[in-house]
């Protein structure tokens, strides 16, 4: 295994609880890697909600992700949709921490109609209690979430509120289990 | 007791179809959809018949053992399947390729999506009744099977890249055979022109057929070869060129038309553009040198999460992995070509004929094994 400066951040997000303000967790990556464009589109994210509400996790050449709570996270879609022009949805994902008793949702969006945006990957996440994880449905804000929401519900059980169909979509219907991507779900055998 | 008058009301005229799952014309997948007449007014694509749980799979396995089973969902395509699969792992645990094991990477990934495109290409014509269209292409695609076989030793499951590089290096002479193997491919093409794509039947079934504009596109995140034929010319080989695309100078193949016949006519185009990328890559490549990183036994890095993404036959095709620390991911994400476009095949049917439900729906390059994964 070589060694590569470009991973000291690697941010190990289920330890290293996101708490530090976005400023602080910046100046840290500008010291090994400067990227400036994505550096500008999180500072323009943290200007605009504060960082109480847009927690950056971490900011690397083509790929930031950025952290913020379920009921705010449509108005963040909103401004990222309207004013930063990211215009679609690349995929919708969900990771289960038990040990946080919690549900990552994340969104990763990019861009078609802005050409310095189609290198970069913005990860939008927002993080779920796991006994009650609902959270409000991005649809109205990328159509192209409608798939990848659905199919969330059914491997996470996240119920996303306004979406139309919170239905099975690639399990069976008569599916009787719990989600199987989260933890708890053994395969048989294993 | 009189006799009661029924009346006909919108609800009885409609008339609901199952398409799939065993529909010779649908694959391993269904939709189910209402025709008014000759017009499809609903549409409900249901899929799910074929999915294996490979995310969940990835998480009992070690970042090595999962590659032969995530080349499942899209056999044709396995080299590009586990492309991104090896970068993100790559970036999770510090490995540097060494430049020809990228350059191979490169050329298998090229070859590979000719034996995709080339598949997709039969079934497209076949279902529009063109079984010379079904018959040449399946045929063709021997010449690049062949040559996947002299590279990786497998004909359809290859298993070749690993992160670090390939697995192992090219034959002796593979660059002469190669060559002329591409050489022969580009006189069909032209062949392939004539006889289907200037065809008058298969234009007049496809031209104006289920458009989708620019706009739509952009909004419905289709992508690959649906997106570049509705006007953007987004290719994530130049978009965000990964290991040595950056050194290839190459076009991106795009049509403005948006109707399934540019649909079909852009993984043509690319299949024109492929051999000349080939052609690049076998010229530019060191001529030794190491093929694949050293690897320790069971490589693991920090923990942290990367999300890559390539090119492959249907669009770009991206890996989310979440890794604990350990040599297992935590969590693996495929974000898919197929399962992406299949959210403009309700929006383009609806109000199609359904005589066009063939033409539209192959159009999409939709891979139902990819999509359920």
């Amino acid at each position: 295994m070589s060694s590569n400066q470009s991973n000291t951040q690697n941010g190990s997000e289920q330890k290293e609880k996101v708490s530090e303000s976005a400023q602080t967790s910046l100046s840290k990556k500008t010291e090994t890697i400067t990227p400036e464009f994505e550096s500008s589109i999180v500072n323009q994210l943290v200007t605009r909600f504060t960082d109480k509400v847009v927690q950056v996790v971490y900011v690397r050449p083509g790929r930031t992700k950025i952290l913020v709570p379920p009921n705010e996270i449509v108005q963040v879609a909103t401004f990222l949709k309207d004013t930063l022009k990211f215009d679609h949805a690349e995929s919708v994902s969900g990771t289960d921490y038990p040990k946080d008793n919690q549900i990552e949702v994340i969104y990763h969006l990019s861009s078609y109609s802005d050409e310095k945006l189609s290198s970069h990957v913005l990860a939008l996440s927002t993080r779920v209690d796991r006994n009650d994880s609902r959270m409000p449905t991005l649809i109205d804000v990328f159509k192209s979430t409608e798939y990848h929401e659905r199919e969330t519900f059914e491997m996470l059980g996240v119920y996303f509120e306004g979406h139309p169909r919170n239905e099975r979509f690639l399990l069976p219907e008569d599916w009787a289990d719990i989600p199987p991507l989260r933890k708890e779900f053994r395969i048989k055998g294993r | 007791m009189g006799l009661e008058i029924v009346k006909e009301t919108e609800e009885d005229r409609l008339m609901t179809l199952s398409v799939g799952p065993q529909h010779p014309g649908s694959g391993h997948f269904r939709f189910t959809i209402k025709v008014d007449g000759d017009y499809v007014v609903y549409c409900d694509p249901d899929p799910g018949y074929v999915h294996r749980g490979e995310e969940k799979m990835c998480e009992y396995r070690n970042f090595i053992q999962n590659i032969p089973h995530l080349e499942r969902p899209v056999i044709h395509d396995s080299t590009n399947i586990t492309y991104s699969y090896s970068l993100a792992v790559e970036e999770l645990t510090n490995i540097q390729v060494p430049l020809r094991g990228q350059y191979i990477r490169a050329l298998a990934s090229e070859l590979n999506r000719q034996v995709y495109t080339l598949y997709w290409l039969g079934i497209y014509g076949i279902f529009l009744g063109h079984s010379t269209m079904f018959m040449w292409p399946v045929g063709d695609r021997e010449l690049f099977i062949d040559l996947l076989e002299a590279l990786t030793g497998a004909r359809v499951t290859h298993a070749y890249n690993i992160p670090g590089g390939v697995r192992n290096d090219m034959p002796e002479g593979f660059k002469d055979r190669c060559l002329r193997q591409v050489a022969y491919f580009e006189k069909r093409l032209v062949e392939y022109e004539d006889i289907f794509y200037n065809n008058p039947l298969f234009r007049q079934r496809t031209e104006g057929v289920g458009i989708l504009t620019k706009e739509d596109a952009i909004k419905l995140g289709v992508t690959g070869s649906v997106l570049r034929a509705s006007g953007i010319p987004f290719d994530v080989r130049k978009a965000e060129p990964y290991d040595i695309y950056n050194e290839i100078d190459f076009k991106v193949q795009y049509m403005k038309t948006g109707d399934s016949f540019a649909r079909s006519m852009v993984p043509f185009l690319d299949m024109r553009e492929s051999c000349q990328i080939i052609r690049t890559l076998l010229d530019k490549m060191p001529q030794s040198g190491e093929v694949r990183a050293k690897l320790q036994p069971n490589p693991k890095g920090p923990a942290g999460e990367s999300y890559k993404r390539v090119e492959s036959g249907r669009g770009a095709l991206g890996y989310y992995i979440v890794s604990d620390g350990t040599p297992k991911p935590y969590r693996v994400k495929l974000s898919v070509g197929s399962f992406r476009n299949i959210l403009a095949l309700p929006y383009l049917l609806i109000g199609s004929k359904l005589a066009d439900m063939p033409s539209i729906y192959w159009s999409l390059n939709y891979w139902p094994v990819e999509a359920d994964r």
